[in-house]
């Protein structure tokens, strides 16, 4: 942040000319009551809603599988194997000092509180990761995890998860970290001692962070190059910063938009910034409730934001942030901010040196709740007169003055997998795999398909037989390698595929 | 020139310099009078489906999946970004005859597959590739498998499409030196290129034309598809398929401690960013300023295109000069500190992954265990039995440490 004085005699001039000025006048303050009146609209249609929205992520099942129960020990990993979806783990009270991965689709991960002794992963400060989980609909609850490198719990491309009731302490870079993945729960978490941020979501769609409380990290609760995203009625104190929204540029995923914060308790985030040297955290001036960096359609509604020493929110654009890269394809300004109202208290009263200097060319002195800086547009606010504010003159006052019209982002029913029919799935892995030896007409390196269709006419179920488990037939073939790596409804498919497929 | 050079060596002109190419002219003069019978084939390469309208359109396993924002990145099961695809079976067939005929250089000394040899993972195992008249580049040879899924090209970034890219090497005076009048006449000097051309472009007045070889090129270079690798089998779900220690390279792999995959991003193992990692240059040689060029700016200084791990193994040696020469120096460099490899004076802004992940030596050869999961050649095109131009091939093995 310390660039923040090479703009602001420039943006001075500009501020002071449009700016909202306080003083001097007898008339009456507007106020708006935020009870009733227009709601925000939200941003998010959702195109497949054939259900009243959810508040959870992961479907209920109707049927549940297997239960694996896990006794100290034990692995939990090769509990994980032998599951298959539908089936639940449940990790009875203990110590357990290993990396929990997940790569296969709903599976509910449970560890088991018997009068508050919880399952506890411990990575010892030597293990990388706690869990981490690829697969749709998993669920990872009631576990304690401490002392792991990596993450606590961290998904990559996992669609419906739900995290909850976990207990995280210092597992190093992340506690919680979704990333690359959509329709998502993290509720009833406690997380602390974090290097980088204790929940963070990356580049991920329809999240909701709710009842979470953050601590003794550098950033509480983060949302990145995200969208769809609610944080809510989470507690959020003593870190470097309380909650953040923002781009960091140089991400495959270019965009954050569409970010409710509200009704937060968000308090005495004074700690100083020990992130990583080059981290976008390492950036956050300590003594910040609410960072917005780039952002676009941030609301922030309804939060305590207290005992901040640089501000109770801060809003600012790329260009006025230190040690970022350059990335043409991200929109660096923090446009459609919608500030509602808060409880904003004793905030600013000790910033840094960049906010002060602005500040005095708005001829602002003493705290500050609210300082944005740098180009935006669409930007609004509420009952203004209520806050110490630098840089917010171009905001206009909002047209609505609550979020009630919007519960959540989640999804109803859960992000849905691709759908695909039996024919295309026959065709994509006909042409995507066997055709590296099998020509339609003539030898490539096996015989011809239509030599196979000629063998296997009207017997499919011969043919996955056959490429399940190849046995030589011809001397003067290579021998054929099993296809046992394609699953049952795929090796049915691709079998039906080649007895008919033409040319 | 080509005909120039012809003359001279029917005419008995032998200069022993000269010799290998006269008789790679000779040759060609020789099929002059009976055309050879190259063909150009009607059937789509591996993956690809014929559509009724001469196109081939490509279908693989990861069109089962989505991506988050069709991003095209993610985990195991995702969708990857969308292919260059839609060529017909003859363009992508010329593409391939063009790629390993010498033809395409000014001297008649390289081909495409000179610096991408098929044998060598579309690389040439070189630290930095040679061009005509020994001239050594200043990168290395990047590989080829996937490029129809990239969105932009060389190790600077300063290509957006492979057409683009194509013409760099083509008419660089250090690479491949030729001009497009110069490729176009000795392209018409070859007889049967016309006669492939028209075949490849039949509604064109003037099929052979740069701009076709250059779509030819990206017809070919968007076929070069290796997705079926052992780790592409534990991802579609046959977790059997990788040993455990391989799984626990995966595992380190994905971790947040050493962060290979938020870069490395599955399934193409790039998220094709810039990235500054600050890797050290050969010994005397300048810092390579990177993609600070094409962008015109200072905070990317020394970056580079995150690569493909795709085939990895097979493109030794690594980084975009290659300064390491196994997979597991590249690896150990990301465990060697935050900046350890930048000079002094050297102002880089590294990437924010670029840490301090302190990983075991175990761990660096795990991480290798599972990059050469990530092998799969199945696909690879055949080797014309000859060059349309009757010129002797130019790509030949170059040696390398294995890793």
């Amino acid at each position: 942040m310390k660039k923040l004085n090479s703009l602001a005699i420039g943006l001075a001039l500009v501020t002071f000319a449009a700016g909202w000025y306080l003083g001097g006048s007898n008339d009456a303050l507007t106020i708006t009551s935020s009870a009733g009146g227009k709601s925000y609209a939200g941003g998010y249609v959702n195109e497949q809603a054939t259900e009243a929205a959810s508040s959870r992520a992961v479907k209920l099942r109707t049927t549940e599988g297997k239960t694996h129960v896990v006794n100290p020990g034990d692995l939990i990993q090769a509990a994980v194997e032998l599951a298959v979806p539908g089936d639940t783990i449940q990790v009875m009270p203990g110590t357990y000092s290993e990396t929990v991965y997940i790569d296969k689709d709903d599976i509910h991960l449970r560890g088991v509180i018997v009068e508050g002794e919880r399952a506890t992963l411990d990575g010892l400060k030597t293990l990388n990761d706690a869990i981490l989980f690829s697969g749709n609909n998993i669920i990872i609850e009631n576990f304690k995890i401490i002392d792991y490198k990596g993450n606590g719990i961290m998904s990559q491309a996992g669609n419906n998860f739900e995290i909850r009731n976990n207990l995280i302490i210092d597992t190093g870079i992340y506690g919680i970290f979704p990333q690359l993945g959509k329709n998502g729960l993290i509720e009833h978490n406690v997380v602390s001692g974090i290097a980088d941020a204790a929940i963070y979501v990356g580049m991920s769609d329809n999240i909701h962070v709710a009842y979470n409380e953050v601590f003794d990290s550098v950033a509480g609760i983060e949302i990145e190059n995200s969208r769809h995203a609610i944080v809510e009625h989470n507690h959020t104190h003593h870190n470097t910063g309380g909650i953040l929204a923002f781009i960091t540029p140089g991400l495959p995923v270019k965009d954050t938009y569409d970010v409710i914060i509200r009704n937060n308790f968000i308090m005495d985030n004074n700690t100083p910034n020990f992130g990583a040297p080059g981290s976008t955290v390492a950036g956050i001036p300590p003594g910040t409730g609410i960072l917005i960096m780039a952002a676009d359609d941030v609301v922030v509604e309804g939060n305590i934001i207290s005992n901040h020493k640089t501000a109770g929110i801060l809003i600012t654009d790329h260009g006025n942030a230190d040690d970022l890269t350059l990335d043409p394809e991200s929109d660096p300004n923090a446009d459609g901010a919608m500030i509602l109202d808060n409880v904003m208290l004793n905030n600013g009263y000790d910033t840094i040196d960049a906010v002060r200097a602005f500040a005095l060319t708005e001829l602002h002195t003493g705290d500050i709740d609210i300082f944005q800086i740098g180009p935006t547009e669409g930007s609004c606010i509420i009952n203004r007169h209520r806050y110490k504010t630098v840089g917010i003159g171009d905001f206009t006052d909002c047209d609505f003055t609550n979020t009630d019209d919007i519960d959540n982002y989640l999804l109803a029913g859960g992000a849905q997998p691709r759908v695909i029919l039996p024919s295309e799935r026959g065709e994509i892995a006909y042409l995507g795999v066997c055709t590296g030896c099998h020509a339609y007409a003539g030898r490539l390196i096996g015989p011809s398909v239509e030599e196979i269709q000629a063998l296997y006419a009207n017997r499919p179920e011969a043919l996955v037989q056959y490429i399940n488990a190849p046995t030589p037939r011809r001397t003067d073939y290579p021998e054929m390698p099993a296809q046992n790596y394609l699953d049952a409804e795929t090796q049915l498919a691709v079998a039906n595929y080649i007895l008919q497929v033409g040319n | 020139m080509g005909k120039a050079l012809l003359y001279n060596c029917q005419n008995g002109a032998w200069i022993s310099a000269w010799g290998l190419l006269c008789a790679g002219l000779l040759s060609m003069s020789s099929t002059f009078a009976t055309e050879p019978d190259i063909q150009l084939r009607d059937t789509c390469p591996p993956s690809f489906s014929l559509s009724d309208d001469n196109r081939c359109s490509l279908r693989h396993m990861y069109q089962l999946y989505d991506s988050l924002q069709d991003s095209g990145i993610g985990g195991l099961k995702t969708a990857l970004p969308k292919a260059r695809d839609g060529f017909s079976p003859q363009q992508i067939d010329l593409g391939r005859l063009l790629f390993f005929d010498p033809i395409l250089s000014v001297d008649n000394s390289l081909s495409c597959a000179t610096c991408h040899n098929p044998k060598q993972g579309f690389s040439d195992a070189m630290d930095r590739s040679i061009g005509i008249n020994g001239h050594v580049q200043n990168r290395s040879a990047p590989t080829l498998w996937n490029s129809a899924f990239l969105s932009s090209f060389f190790w600077d970034a300063r290509a957006q499409s492979l057409e683009e890219q194509a013409l760099g090497p083509l008419f660089s005076a250090n690479e491949m030196g030729n001009t497009p009048e110069q490729l176009v006449a000795s392209l018409n000097s070859a007889v049967v290129y016309k006669r492939l051309f028209k075949l490849a472009f039949p509604n064109q007045k003037t099929a052979l034309s740069v701009n076709n070889v250059i779509t030819s090129l990206t017809a070919f270079q968007s076929s070069l598809v290796s997705l079926n690798s052992r780790y592409d089998q534990y991802a579609h779900g046959y977790h059997q398929a990788l040993t455990d220690n391989e799984i626990a390279g995966l595992n380190v792999f994905r971790s947040f401690v050493a962060r290979c995959s938020q870069c490395h991003t599955p399934p193409l193992f790039t998220n094709q960013q810039v990235a500054v990692i600050g890797t050290p240059e050969p010994e005397g040689l300048a810092r390579d300023v990177g993609a600070e060029k094409t962008f015109n700016s200072k905070v990317l200084r020394g970056g580079f295109k995150v690569p493909t791990l795709r085939n990895i193994a097979q493109t030794a040696p690594y980084m975009h000069s290659g300064r390491f020469k196994t997979l597991r120096e590249a690896a150990e460099f990301y465990t060697g500190g935050r900046g350890h490899a930048v000079p002094k004076g050297e102002d880089l802004l590294l990437h924010w992954h670029i840490s301090e992940p302190n990983l075991t030596s175990n761990e660096i050869d795990q991480l290798v265990d599972f990059m050469k999961t990530l092998s799969d050649e199945s696909f690879t095109p055949a080797t014309p039995k000859q060059a349309p131009s009757g010129l002797p091939f130019k790509h030949m093995e170059n040696a390398h440490e294995k890793t």
